[in-house]
């Protein structure tokens, strides 16, 4: 049995620079000039686990992204690692959405991909977060537009053939994390599903994987093309949350700077221990 | 009719998670700022809770709508979601809040999606305005920008937040009032795409993180291994915690568990020790609420020494030996 599998990505600023970001005292816009733009780390380990799939089973792993329009040149980026097609869902009209509104979006963007391919996913992929918004909140909300069992901060993902021949579906046996722990879970498709980044490590890209990319079908739709969607959903009018104030949280600490041999040093810091109540030497 | 504010009380190993207490603490606070009478109340999933939720009304908990069966005694978005989603479209509170645990993560958002409602995740603090709106506080670029979110057209409003943001404060108790929820709900769902198995639990040596008052904590600038059980040493010492950040559980020195910070655990003890580390705002984001911040890094221009109280720009190999041998406690011959 072959799985058709999609895998919801998105661009953001690249988390190694979130010391760069400010924030525009007048317009009161966030600022991130200079900071480049990656796909959101772990949606590389979702694009992994569904490249796994489709070869362990057969079948097609599709790239799904909601972002303004160069975020192409990202696409292009997670068809060199291997997926076979790409949808960029880009318009005015998407913008400013919060989860439930984006997740609403990519909801219309795969039911559309599905009838234009004559089939449903089996597995709907994401990572468990973004590094930029972490709200983690996409995945869950994604499930239930869907009506499909929807799991989050999935770290293992197996397979187990059902019966041959008694057309019994292959169980699915997924890990999710817990505090102290995780849970185990059993399931069959559909499934949506968040994951955490230790499901599968991404592969590098090859080089022949850049060049195979350039030809792989990339294909952008805008408001017209969710034609299903309502517009109550879409965008920042859709969007049940709304933003008010922004600002840069200021957690200075007027720090004393202890200087002297490694020995003075020490002495002052268990003095500094002593004085806030840690019992030392007891 | 009053208003309401709601808390999910999640329930871990058939025990109310401290978080429920934290956020009912929170939720007293919110309904003084609402004022007429606004009440608070509180759902409850699993099996085997009448007793349970007593801990509920004690913590002020005036009405505890409680689904109790065997059939949920573990997590499953397929009876969870739908029960929660169900009971609030029936008593329309007028705020709804979530620990954003590994469970409330899924599950808050998956409720709102029903609802067609908003939800604003890990929110860092709340408060009512002057339309008598919530007003959530949520970081984003790992803690560099706050921003508020409101949700001003749709009821509930919801919020998740994660343990430790708040403080349980005093109980508050009232009269328990259990509200049965009619087990006709879940019975007739179809659970066969998605079943919980089994909850393994694999809690970590020693004092939990968050109820530690010292925190030794290593990032990458720990070095290896051997300085890694130097800081396991030196947390036993001070009868505290380790603590790390995202670099020490990418070089296997420690694990996520104890990972603080915007995807990890938010911490507050009274004192915080940190060797190597950089300070990258995700870590920053969930250790600013220390008492004492205590800093060795060799960079001085790393930003952990912005947020620090003590800072010593040395080589951790030159401070942590040290500090060890004269924190050490003392042969009782």
């Amino acid at each position: 049995m072959s799985y058709n599998v999609a895998v919801c990505v998105k661009p953001v600023p690249d988390p190694k620079h979130y010391d760069k970001v400010t924030i525009d005292p007048v317009k009161k816009t966030i600022t991130r000039t200079g900071i480049p733009t990656l796909v959101n780390p772990v949606d590389k380990s979702a694009i992994e686990a569904g490249l796994q799939l489709r070869e362990h089973y057969g079948g097609s792993v599709i790239v799904v992204s909601m972002a303004p329009p160069n975020a192409d040149e990202i696409l292009r980026e997670v068809l060199a690692m291997g997926a076979d097609e790409a949808y960029l869902l880009s318009d005015r009209a998407f913008g400013g959405a919060d989860t439930l509104a984006t997740s609403y979006t990519l909801y219309h963007g795969l039911k559309k991909i599905e009838a234009a391919k004559g089939y449903s996913f089996d597995f709907i992929l994401c990572g468990s977060e973004s590094a930029d918004g972490a709200t983690a909140q996409v995945s869950s909300q994604l499930g239930e537009w869907l009506g499909y069992p929807h799991l989050w901060n999935v770290f293992e993902l197996e397979g187990t053939p059902g019966k041959e021949g008694g057309g019994e579906k292959e169980t699915f046996s997924m890990k999710t994390k817990m505090e102290n722990g995780y849970m185990e879970w059993t399931a069959h498709i559909p499934l949506v599903l968040g994951v955490a980044r230790e499901i599968r490590k991404p592969r590098f890209t090859s080089i022949m994987g850049i060049m195979k990319a350039k030809n792989k079908p990339l294909t952008v739709w805008g408001r017209a093309d969710l034609d299903a969607a309502e517009d109550t959903y879409l965008g920042l009018k859709g969007s049940p949350t709304q933003p008010g104030e922004i600002f840069s949280p200021d957690l200075k600490r007027s720090g004393e700077l202890f200087t002297g041999t490694p020995e003075a040093i020490v002495g002052r810091v268990v003095t500094v221990l002593r004085s806030n109540g840690v019992v030392i030497g007891g | 009719m009053s208003k309401k504010i709601w808390v999910h009380a999640e329930v871990v190993d058939d025990k109310i998670a401290n978080v429920a207490f934290e956020l009912l603490s929170k939720a007293h606070e919110l309904a003084a700022a609402m004022g007429d009478g606004t009440e608070v109340e509180a759902t409850l999933v699993g099996s085997g809770l009448e007793k349970e939720a007593a801990r509920l009304a004690e913590w002020g908990a005036k009405t505890i709508y409680l689904a109790d069966d065997p059939d949920l005694r573990m997590y499953s978005p397929l009876t969870f979601v739908p029960i929660l989603a169900e009971v609030a479209a029936t008593h329309r509170p007028d705020i709804y809040l979530f620990g954003a645990t590994a469970i409330g993560s899924a599950l808050g958002p998956a409720v709102a999606a029903r609802l067609k409602t908003g939800t604003a995740a890990h929110c860092v603090d709340l408060r009512i305005n002057e339309d008598k709106k919530l007003v959530a506080l949520v970081p984003s670029f790992g803690g560099k920008v706050i921003g508020e979110i409101l949700c001003p057209a749709q009821n509930p409003q919801m919020a998740s937040i994660k343990p430790g943001i708040f403080t349980k404060k005093d109980p508050v108790p009232v009269p328990l009032r259990i509200e049965k929820l009619d087990s006709s709900v879940w019975k007739k769902l179809d659970t066969q795409g998605l079943k919980p198995v089994n909850v393994v639990r694999r809690p970590p040596q020693g004092l939990p993180l968050n109820e530690a008052e010292v925190v030794v904590c290593g990032g990458f600038g720990i070095g290896s291994q051997e300085n890694w059980q130097l800081l396991e040493k030196l947390a036993q010492y001070l009868g505290g915690a380790t603590a790390c950040t995202r670099p020490a559980v990418d070089e296997g020195w420690s694990g996520e568990h104890c990972m603080v910070g915007t995807s990890g655990q938010s911490i507050r003890p009274k004192v915080y020790i940190g060797f190597g580390i950089s300070g990258a705002t995700h870590h920053i984001c969930g250790m600013n609420e220390s008492g004492i911040v205590i800093s060795v890094n060799r960079d001085e221009e790393a930003p952990i020494f912005e947020v620090s109280d003590v800072r010593i720009v040395a080589d951790v190999n030159s401070i942590l030996p040290l500090l060890l041998d004269a924190v050490k406690p003392k042969a009782s011959w």
